[in-house]
C-alpha cells in the first residue's frame, strides 16, 4: 500500500473511531439521559452505582407450599360438607387428613372427587386418608417455581423506578436482577423479597397465648412501631391453626387513603372464588375477628361485622406511604412460589460510583502521560510516533466497548490504564532492534524494516501469552472481571495494529522525503 | 539532520572498526559518540572531502552489551527466590491469606462519615449490637473517613416469613448511624456460602487452565525444556506475589485474583523475548556453548527486558497512587508481580533451562 493511501486508511479509521464515540460524548454529557442513546459504553453498576442481585430460589419449598394450599382447600371443603374431621396438616410430601370415628372418606361429592382427580391417594393411617402430589409433579413445580419467581419479581421490580433493570434466569434455580441507578436499596430488597405470602385467619379470643394448643392453634405476632419506625413490641394473636383463605386469590391491590384518619390502607379485590370464600367466611364467623396475616405477620385483625359479598377488603395496619404502596405492588404481582434466598449481591451507591470514575479517569490521564513523557525522553520523535499509536489505542478501546455495548467497569478502567504500559512494549523492543541495527552500522532505512520485521513475532508471542491469561479471565470471571479481561483484551489487540502499523506509517511518512537518510530520532 | 551520503544508499554499512568488543556495539551514556564510525580517510588529491558520518546518539540508559554472566549466579538467585517463596508459605501458614468475601462468603459494608469518627467506639457499637463476629478497618483520611466493615457469613437475607424485620446491614447502619450522624453506606456486598465456593473452584480452574495454556504454547514454539523453564519461573513469580499479599494481609478478592493471573501472563513476555534470543543465537552459532549463548541472549537483551517492564511498572505505579481503594490491592499485586517477573526472566527461566540441558542433553542424531 503506497504511503498515500495507508494515509487515507488511517484517517478513515481514526474519523470512523471518532465517529464512534459520539455516542458516548452525548450520553453523559451533564444533563442527557444515557439510557436513549444505543451504542455506547456502558457503565458499569460500580461505576454509575446500582445492585446487582443473584437469587437463588428455594424450589424445594414450592412444592411444600402448593401441598399447604391443598390442606387449607381440604379442611374448607371438609367443613362445607360438614364431615367430621380430627386434623388436616401436611406432613413431609402428604397432606394427611384424619377423619371422626364413623366418616367415610366422602369422595362421591365434589369438591372432593375433583381433588382426587387431581392429586393422588396416598396410604393413610388410622381412619382417614393422605393426598399426595401426582408422580413428577413435584419435580415440575420445582422446575416452574423458578419460572414463577422470575415473572413475580419482574412485576415488582417495574414499580421500583429504575430506567434499564435486568433480569435472567440463570441455570435452574437462579435469578440474576440487575438495577442501574438504584437508589434505595432496602426498598428494592423488599420489594423483590417478600413472599408476600397473604393469609386470612380466625382469631380465638378465648383463648390466651400461653394456653394456646399447637394443635388447634397458632399464634402470630404483630408488630407495633413507634413515630421512628422502630419496632417498641409485638402483640400476639391467638389464631386458629391453619388459615380460611389464602391470598393467591387476590385478584388486585390498591393504595388509598383512609377518609377517617388520613392513614394509607390497601384494599384488595378478590377473584370470583375468593370472592365466595370470602363471602362463607364472614357469613360463618360474624362477630368474631379476621386476622389478616401477611408473611407470617399479622397486619391487623377487624371484627368481622356483617357478611361481605362484594369481594374487597381492606387491610390497614401501620403503613408509611411507602409501606402501603409496596404492600399494594407485592400483592398485585402475586406471591413468589418459593423463598429467595441472596447468593450474592454487589451494590455501590451513587457517591462510590462516582468517586470510583474520578479515580479512575485520574489514573488513565496520569498513567498517559506518564507513558508518553518516557517514551519522548528515552526515544525522541520516535517515541512521539509511538504516543500518537497509543493515543488511537485508546480511543480503539473505548469504540469497541462502545461497538459491542459491552460494559465498561472499574477493573475494566484499570485494563485500560494496564494496556497503556503494555502497548508501548511493542514499540520499546522495535526501537530498541532498530537501535541495535543501526549501532551494527545498518542503514536507517534498512534498520527500519529490520526492526519491524524481526520484532514482530516476539510481539506477537510475547502479547500472546498476557492473552491467554485474559481469555482465561473472560471463560471464568464474573461482572467486573469479566470488564478488565475484555479491556485487557480489546487493548492488546488493538495495540498489535496500532503499535505496528500505525507507528510504522508515521516512520514512513516523516522519513519519505528524505532522499538519503543517516540518523533517525530514536 | 539527514545528510547526502552516497556510500550508504540503501545497503547494509560493512562492519567499520571497533573498539576491541566482541559482538555489537554497545549502549552508551548520553552525550559520547557511539560506534558506526567510518574511519577517517585521506583524501585523495583532488577529491572533494566529504563530511564525516554524524555518530548515532542515543539516549541509552541500559547498556546491551555488558558481559555479566548470569548463569554463573544461578545457584544464588535460586536460593534467593526460593527463600521468599519459604518466607511466603511460612507466613502464608501461620496468618493465612486474607480472604475476602469473595471467597470465604459474608457481607462487606463499607460506609462513610462525614465527623471524626473513633474506631474503637464503632467498635464497641457493632459489638453491642449483636451481629456476630465483624472486622472494621479504616480507610483514608480523618473527617471523610471511610470505614469497611467484614461480617462473617449470616443466614439468608431476603426478607424471611416471621424472621427478622430487618436485615444485617440494615441493622449495622442503623446501630452507627445513631452516634454518626453523617454516616451514609456507600457498597454493600453479600456472597453466600455456595457462591463462596464456586467462585474459590473458578478462581483454580482459571489459574490452571492459563498455565497450562502458557505451557502448552512455549512447547509448541520453542521446546519442552524452554517450557518447564517459563513456567516454573511463572509458578515462582505468583507464589511470591501470594506470599506478598500474605505478609501484607491485603485482601485476596477476584480483582486481585486478575492481578495474579495477568502478573502470570504477562512475566512470561519478558521470558519469551529472552528465550527468542536465545534461539536466534543459536542459529547464528549452532558450535557456541549453550551457557555463553544464553549470557550472551540475556545481555543483549537486558534493555529490552528492563524498559518493557519499566512502561507497565510506570503505569501501575499511577494506579497504585492515584486508582483509589477499591483497586489498591490489583495495583499492589501487579507491582510486585511486574517486578519479580522481569527479576525471574532474567535471573530463573534461563538457568532452569540451562540446567534441563545439562540434565538431559538432547540425544545426537
Amino acid at each position: 500500500m503506497g504511503l498515500q493511501a495507508k494515509g487515507i486508511f488511517l484517517l478513515a479509521v481514526l474519523g470512523a473511531a471518532l465517529w464512534g464515540l459520539w455516542p458516548t460524548v452525548q450520553a453523559y454529557r451533564p444533563g442527557a439521559d444515557p439510557a436513549q442513546v444505543k451504542y455506547k459504553v456502558n457503565l458499569g453498576l460500580d461505576l454509575q452505582g446500582g445492585m446487582f442481585l443473584d437469587l437463588a430460589v428455594d424450589s424445594a419449598a414450592a412444592a411444600d407450599r402448593v401441598l399447604d394450599r391443598l390442606a387449607v382447600e381440604l379442611e374448607n371443603a371438609l367443613l362445607d360438607s360438614h364431615v367430621d374431621y380430627v386434623s388436616v396438616e401436611r406432613r413431609g410430601p402428604v397432606v394427611e387428613v384424619v377423619l371422626g370415628a364413623r366418616e367415610k372418606p366422602p369422595w362421591e361429592d365434589q369438591p372432593f372427587k375433583r381433588i382426587l382427580a387431581q392429586y393422588r391417594l396416598a396410604p393413610g393411617d388410622r381412619n382417614g386418608f393422605a393426598i399426595r402430589l401426582p408422580e413428577g409433579e413435584a419435580d415440575t413445580i420445582k422446575k416452574r417455581a423458578a419460572d414463577q419467581a422470575l415473572e413475580v419479581i419482574r412485576n415488582r421490580i417495574d414499580s421500583l423506578g429504575v430506567s434499564e433493570p435486568q433480569l435472567q434466569k440463570q441455570g435452574a434455580n437462579n435469578i440474576i436482577v440487575q438495577l442501574p441507578g438504584l437508589k434505595n436499596r432496602e426498598a428494592a430488597l423488599a420489594a423483590i423479597g417478600t413472599q408476600a405470602v397473604l393469609e386470612f385467619f380466625i382469631v380465638e379470643d378465648g383463648v390466651s397465648p400461653s394456653l394456646a394448643d399447637p394443635s388447634k392453634h397458632s399464634v402470630k405476632y404483630e408488630e407495633v412501631r413507634d413515630a421512628s419506625n422502630k419496632v417498641v413490641r409485638r402483640d400476639p394473636f391467638v389464631l386458629g391453626r391453619t388459615p380460611v383463605l389464602s391470598g393467591e386469590t387476590v385478584r388486585d391491590a390498591r393504595v388509598a387513603i383512609s377518609n377517617s384518619n388520613g392513614r394509607p390502607y390497601v384494599a384488595i379485590s378478590f377473584d370470583s372464588m375468593g370472592a365466595a370464600a370470602f363471602e362463607r367466611i364472614t357469613t360463618r364467623y360474624r362477630l368474631r375477628r379476621l386476622a389478616i396475616v401477611l408473611d407470617d405477620k399479622v397486619q391487623s385483625a377487624p371484627v368481622i361485622r356483617e357478611p361481605i359479598t362484594g369481594g374487597e377488603a381492606t387491610i390497614t395496619g401501620q403503613f408509611t406511604m411507602q409501606e402501603a404502596t409496596n404492600l399494594a405492588v407485592v400483592l398485585r404481582s402475586g406471591s413468589l412460589p418459593a423463598p429467595l434466598n441472596i447468593a450474592e449481591e454487589r451494590s455501590v451507591g451513587a457517591t462510590l460510583g462516582e468517586d470510583s470514575i474520578r479515580q479512575g479517569l485520574i489514573s488513565l490521564a496520569l498513567g498517559f502521560a506518564a507513558v508518553v513523557v518516557f517514551m519522548l525522553v528515552y526515544y525522541r520523535l520516535s517515541g512521539g510516533f509511538a504516543s500518537l499509536a497509543l493515543l488511537l489505542n485508546v480511543v480503539l478501546v473505548l469504540v469497541a466497548l462502545a461497538g459491542f455495548q459491552a460494559t465498561l467497569t472499574l477493573p475494566g478502567i484499570a485494563g485500560i490504564v494496564l494496556t497503556l504500559g503494555m502497548a508501548v512494549d511493542a514499540n520499546v523492543l522495535i526501537f530498541e532492534r532498530i537501535r541495535e541495527e543501526l549501532l551494527r552500522g545498518t542503514a536507517p532505512r534498512t534498520a527500519i524494516d529490520e526492526g519491524f520485521r524481526k520484532a514482530f513475532w516476539t510481539i506477537f508471542d510475547s502479547n500472546l501469552t498476557t492473552l491467554f491469561a485474559a481469555f482465561a479471565l473472560l471463560a471464568f470471571g464474573t461482572g467486573p472481571i469479566k470488564g478488565f479481561a475484555i479491556t485487557l483484551t480489546i487493548g492488546i489487540v488493538a495495540s498489535m495494529f496500532t503499535a505496528i502499523y500505525v507507528t510504522r506509517f508515521f516512520f514512513d511518512l516523516f522519513y519519505a522525503r528524505r532522499p538519503r537518510l543517516v540518523s533517525l530520532s530514536i | 539532520m539527514s545528510e547526502d551520503r552516497s556510500k550508504d544508499r540503501g545497503k547494509d554499512r560493512a562492519e567499520p572498526a571497533r573498539r576491541g568488543r566482541k559482538g555489537r556495539g554497545g549502549g552508551q551514556l548520553p552525550g559520547s559518540a557511539s560506534g558506526a564510525e567510518a574511519p577517517p580517510q585521506a583524501a585523495p588529491a583532488g577529491a572533494t572531502v566529504t563530511a564525516l558520518p554524524r555518530p548515532h546518539r542515543f539516549f541509552q540508559l541500559i547498556p546491551n552489551d555488558l558481559s555479566f554472566d548470569y548463569l554463573r549466579w544461578r545457584w544464588i538467585a535460586i536460593a534467593g527466590s526460593w527463600t521468599l517463596i519459604g518466607l511466603g508459605l511460612i507466613v502464608m501458614a501461620f496468618k493465612g491469606l486474607n480472604y475476602g468475601i469473595d471467597f470465604s462468603g459474608g457481607t462487606l459494608i463499607q460506609v462513610q462519615v462525614s465527623e471524626a469518627a473513633d474506631i474503637g467506639k464503632m467498635r464497641d457499637l457493632l459489638n453491642r449490637a449483636g451481629v456476630g463476629s465483624f472486622s472494621l478497618q479504616a480507610l483514608g483520611e480523618a473527617g471523610h473517613q471511610d470505614f469497611l466493615v467484614t461480617l462473617g457469613h449470616v443466614a439468608p437475607e431476603a426478607a424471611k416469613r416471621g424472621g427478622a424485620s430487618e436485615s444485617v446491614p440494615q441493622k449495622v447502619e442503623r446501630t452507627l448511624k445513631e452516634s454518626f450522624s453523617t454516616l451514609t453506606v456507600r457498597r454493600v456486598e453479600t456472597v453466600g456460602p455456595k457462591v463462596g465456593e464456586e467462585l474459590k473452584g473458578v478462581a483454580v480452574n482459571a489459574v490452571l487452565v492459563s498455565l497450562g495454556a502458557i505451557l502448552i504454547y512455549i512447547w509448541l514454539r520453542f521446546q519442552w525444556r524452554y517450557s518447564i523453564g517459563a513456567i516454573v519461573a511463572t509458578i515462582h513469580d505468583v507464589l511470591i506475589v501470594l506470599a506478598a499479599l500474605a505478609f501484607t494481609q491485603r485482601e485476596m478478592t477476584l480483582t486481585v485474583l486478575a492481578a495474579i493471573l495477568t502478573v502470570a501472563g504477562y512475566s512470561v513476555n519478558d521470558t519469551v523475548v529472552v528465550f527468542d534470543r536465545i534461539r536466534e543465537n543459536q542459529r547464528r552459532n549452532p558450535k557456541g556453548e549453550l551457557g555463553q549463548v544464553m549470557n550472551e541472549a540475556i545481555n543483549q537483551t537486558l534493555s529490552r527486558t528492563i524498559l518493557t517492564s519499566t512502561t507497565v511498572f510506570l503505569v501501575v505505579i499511577v494506579m497504585f497512587v492515584f486508582g483509589g481503594q477499591i483497586i489498591n490491592d490489583f495495583a499492589f499485586s501487579m507491582l510486585i508481580g511486574v517486578v519479580i517477573g522481569t527479576y525471574s526472566s532474567i535471573f530463573s527461566a534461563s538457568p532452569i533451562v540451562y540446567m534441563l540441558y545439562r540434565r538431559f542433553p538432547p540425544r545426537l542424531k
